[in-house]
Parts: structure tokens; sequence; C-alpha cells
């Protein structure tokens, strides 16, 4: 059975001033099994973000649904732990609160959640910076925590929206192994947004590519290359035929997104 | 002079203090000088002995601490009746459809208008002062919370969902503690406005304080005595806001850019 089920879920958002209504997401069926790791990839406004976000429950779906384990999502939950582009770390909170976040809301009693944030910290390689406020911390440190404290969770899902869009290049490739690490070692199952045509391809069991706005999956790419990844695979030539295939996929979407949208 | 460009600590702070010493040396000048009559104004140094007066034989200290006591107080109530509703109002929207034509309307009904009233209902005792300062502050306080806490970071907001909070939960743990330091300095802010209410309600019927000594003062035409009352609030105003200040860096570490 299907971890999660996405079935004709589509986004319609109302016309600013008695315009048209505007059609984000044209409706998207998509089976993700156990322990995949998804990657969606698409041009900047496809709606591969919002199709996260109805996955989160932060949105609601204008048609279709989303079943995760059967059951309906129907609002955001902590089985579907995300992190976002955007540094969200609580910034009142040190990094060690902020990780633990979840487990207080969920009423865990202090002693159980400190061993479990101890070794969420020492997950993301965070030791020596526990008391650190956010503010204090690099962006690729701020992503990391919030990998941790959406792990700390232990959520069914893990939806990540281009968490690493924001970082400089040599930072987002360190990070890129660092999730496909613990992915590795502690199967989760995955969905993970990015523009980033090597990103997508290095990480994923799976990549889908989305049309340009409004948007509909493309294409479903199965990537077999071998696990444990290490960096190098992105310079060897199974890699790179992945990429072109891809690039000249999202090539063709991307040029249609320059010229339908005024400038 | 190149605009928006710093200026270093050293020469921030003699330039500072030379406008001071500008100010009075002006004042000296006119008044030691002869250019204007003395019972219009006093010269400094007649000031600082009728001040020195004042504290020494006239007991002014006890006019100070009933001031003093009066703006914490009315401030404190306005306090406690603002914050938890201007965070209500912020939070939920309901709220503040309901408070907020209101809240908006009263804010504008100045507090000085209400004194007679105040005076009517409450007498010419401390109740009085504290309501005065109470309604001068309380609306300022409701709608300026109310408008920060409405603006909270929406992404804060749905990372909490998304790691399981409740919706009292995303309220009591994140939306206050994000807007604790803006909120605390909403009230330093409306602390200063305090001041000023408080004494416009000593000159209307009082028989104590900063504001009182200042309009017995002009019966007499004791100058020197206004003046060193007014220096005496800026004073007072001045250290209460920097240990306001003080307490907010320590409470929010973690807002300190």
């Amino acid at each position: 059975m299907s971890k999660l089920l996405i079935e004709g879920v589509s986004r319609t958002f109302a016309g600013v001033r008695g315009g048209e209504p505007v059609k984000a997401l044209m409706p998207v069926d998509l089976a993700v099994a156990a322990n995949d790791f998804i990657t969606i990839l698409g041009p900047s406004g496809c709606g591969k973000s919002t199709l996260l976000r109805i996955v989160a429950g932060l949105e609601a779906p204008s048609e279709g649904r989303v079943l995760l384990d059967g059951k309906a999502v129907t609002r955001p939950g902590p089985d579907r732990g995300m992190v976002f582009q955007s540094y969200t770390l609580f910034p009142w909170l040190t990094v060690a609160q902020n990780i633990a976040f979840g487990l207080r809301e969920r009423g865990m009693a202090e002693k159980e959640r400190d061993g479990i944030v101890a070794s969420y910290v020492d997950l993301v390689g965070l030791k020596g910076f526990e008391n650190h406020w956010p503010k204090q911390l690099s962006g690729g440190m701020q992503q990391r925590t919030a990998i941790a404290r959406a792990l700390a969770n232990d959520p069914e899902i893990l939806l990540l929206d281009e968490p690493f869009g924001a970082l400089d290049n040599q930072t987002r490739g360190l990070m890129q192994e660092l999730l496909l690490g613990i992915w590795e070692r502690r199967n989760k199952t995955v969905l993970f947004v990015t523009h980033d045509i090597e990103e997508a391809i290095f990480m994923a069991s799976r990549v889908i590519v989305m049309t340009a706005r409004p948007g509909r999956i493309k294409s479903d790419v199965a990537i077999d290359l071998p696990h444990p990844r290490h960096y190098t695979l992105k310079t060897s030539p199974e890699f790179s035929a992945l990429k072109a295939r891809l690039t000249e996929d999202i090539r063709v979407e991307a040029m249609r997104t320059v010229q339908t949208q005024p400038a | 002079m190149r605009p928006l460009y710093p200026v270093s600590p050293g020469i921030r702070t003699v330039l500072g203090i030379s406008f001071f010493v500008l100010f009075v040396a002006f004042w000296a000048w006119i008044t030691l000088g002869g250019h204007v009559n003395r019972i219009f104004l006093a010269d400094p140094l007649s000031m600082l002995r009728d001040g020195w007066r004042l504290l020494v034989e006239d007991r002014f200290w006890l006019d100070i601490l009933i001031t003093i006591w009066r703006v914490f107080g009315g401030f404190l109530l306005a306090s406690v009746v603002a914050v938890p509703l201007g965070i209500a109002m912020g939070a939920w929207k309901p709220v503040e459809a309901f408070l907020e034509p209101f809240v908006s309307f009263a804010r504008y009904l100045p507090a000085s208008a209400f004194i007679p009233l105040l005076i009517l209902w409450a007498g010419i005792g401390e109740l009085e002062k504290l309501l005065v300062i109470f309604v001068g502050s309380v609306f300022q306080i409701i709608l300026i919370i109310a408008v920060k806490v409405g603006s909270t970071r929406r992404d804060l907001v749905e990372a909490a969902y998304t790691l399981g909070s409740t919706n009292n939960g995303i309220v009591s743990r994140v939306i206050m503690p994000a807007n604790a330091p803006e909120i605390a300095e909403t009230l330093r802010l409306v602390l200063g406005w305090a001041w000023t209410y408080v004494i416009v309600a000593e000159l209307i019927g009082s028989s104590s304080g900063i504001g009182y000594m200042i309009i017995n003062s002009q019966s007499r035409l004791a100058t020197g005595q206004i003046i060193f009352g007014i220096i005496v609030i800026g004073l007072i105003g001045l250290l209460s806001d920097f240990a306001f200040k003080a307490f907010n860096r320590w409470l929010f570490p973690w807002s300190l850019a």
C-alpha cells in the first residue's frame, strides 16, 4: 500500500479584482511508497510548493484529496513534518529548545525530550551549539536545526520546500549529503520540492517533473543510482545522462513560463 | 558631510553633551545678563537654589515619590487590562472586529478632558489620578499590541502547526513569545506618555505631587521652582526609560541584533 496518495488534487485561486480565477495546479495524481525519497522538480511558479502545502494541510485543495496511511488530510499535523525555504526557527528558543518544540507540544516529559534532542543534535552535527539562539547561526546551521526539529517529531513523512534554496552552492552540496545520509540510515518517506535539477537527481529515488503553470505532472523518472551516494556521483556518466534528459524536460517548461508571463 | 555615514561613539557623546552646555549657557546669558525679566524666567543658579530648598525644607521628595507611584500605579492598571485584550484582538479576528472600532474611537478621547468627569466620579484622591493615566494609556496600548500581534510571522505559525501545535498552543507558545519584546517596547513608549498625563492630572484638583508643586509655584511666580520641577520630571522619565530598556534587553537576549 502507498504511504501517501494524492488523488486529483488541484488548486484554483480566486481572481484579483473581479478577474478570471487563476489555475495554479491542474489535477495531480501521485502515489508515494513508504521510504521513497521523491523530489518534485519544476520551474518557479509551477505550483509545486502549493502541492506540498496541500499535503502539509496548510492549504486546502480546490478539488481532490490527500491520503496519508489511508487517512484524509484536512489540517496540518505532526505526522507531516515540514522544512520551509525561509528560516522558521523560533527565534526566542535555543537550538535545543527548537528541536524539542514538537515533543513539548505533545506533552512529553523534559527528561525524555532531552535524550531525543541530544541524538538529533548529534545527527545534524550541531554538538556544541545546543544553547545558541537562531540568530547566532549561519543559514546552513539554521536549516540543519529545522531538519532536526522536523525529524525529532518522528513524522510519517518529511516535506521539504526548497529547504536549501537560500544557501550558497557549497553549503547546499554539503546539506544534500547530510540529508541523504540521514535518509539512508533512518528510512523515512520524503517529499522534496526543488527547482535545482542536480539536487533533484542526487537526492531522489524518484523525480517528478512538473510543467509550467498551471502545473501538472510531466514525467516521472526513477533514479536507480546506487546508495550510499557520494558527491562524486554528480560527475558520473549515468548522472550526466539523467541530468541531460531532465534539463531538456524542464527547459521546455521554463521557456513556456518566460513566454506566457507578462514582463 | 557624507549622508548616513556613522559617527564614532566618542564624538557622539561630545556632541550630545555640548548641546546641553550650549542650552544652559544661552539660558544663563539671557537671565544673568539681564535680557529677560527675572519675574518671568529664573536663572540657572537660583533654579538650583530653589530646587535645593524645595527638597530640604519643603519635603519635595515626598511629592516626587507620590507622582512616581501614580504613574506606575496607573500604568500598571492600564497594562494589566490592555495587554491581554491587545493579544486577544490581534490573535482572534472576531474579537478584533468586535472591539477595534470602539477602541479606535476611544483612543482619540483626550484623557485630560476626562478629568472633570473623573473628579465627579472618584473625587480628587489617588483613584482619580490613576484613572486619568489609565484612560490615557489603555486604548493606546490595546491598539498598538493588536497590530503587532496581528502581524506575527505567518511562517512561524505554520511551522508550529506542522510540529503539532493546537490553536491554543499557537497563541501561548508562538504568538506571545514572538511578540513579547515588541509588547515590552510598546509599554516603554506608553510609560513615557503616562508622565504627561500624571502632571496634567496633578495640575487640576490636587494637593500633592510634582504637578501640584508646579501649579502652586505659579501663583507665587516662583519660576525657579517650576523649572526645577520640569527638570525633575524629565530626569525621572529618562531614568525610568533607561531602566526599562535595560530590563527588556535582559529579558529578551534573543531579540538583540
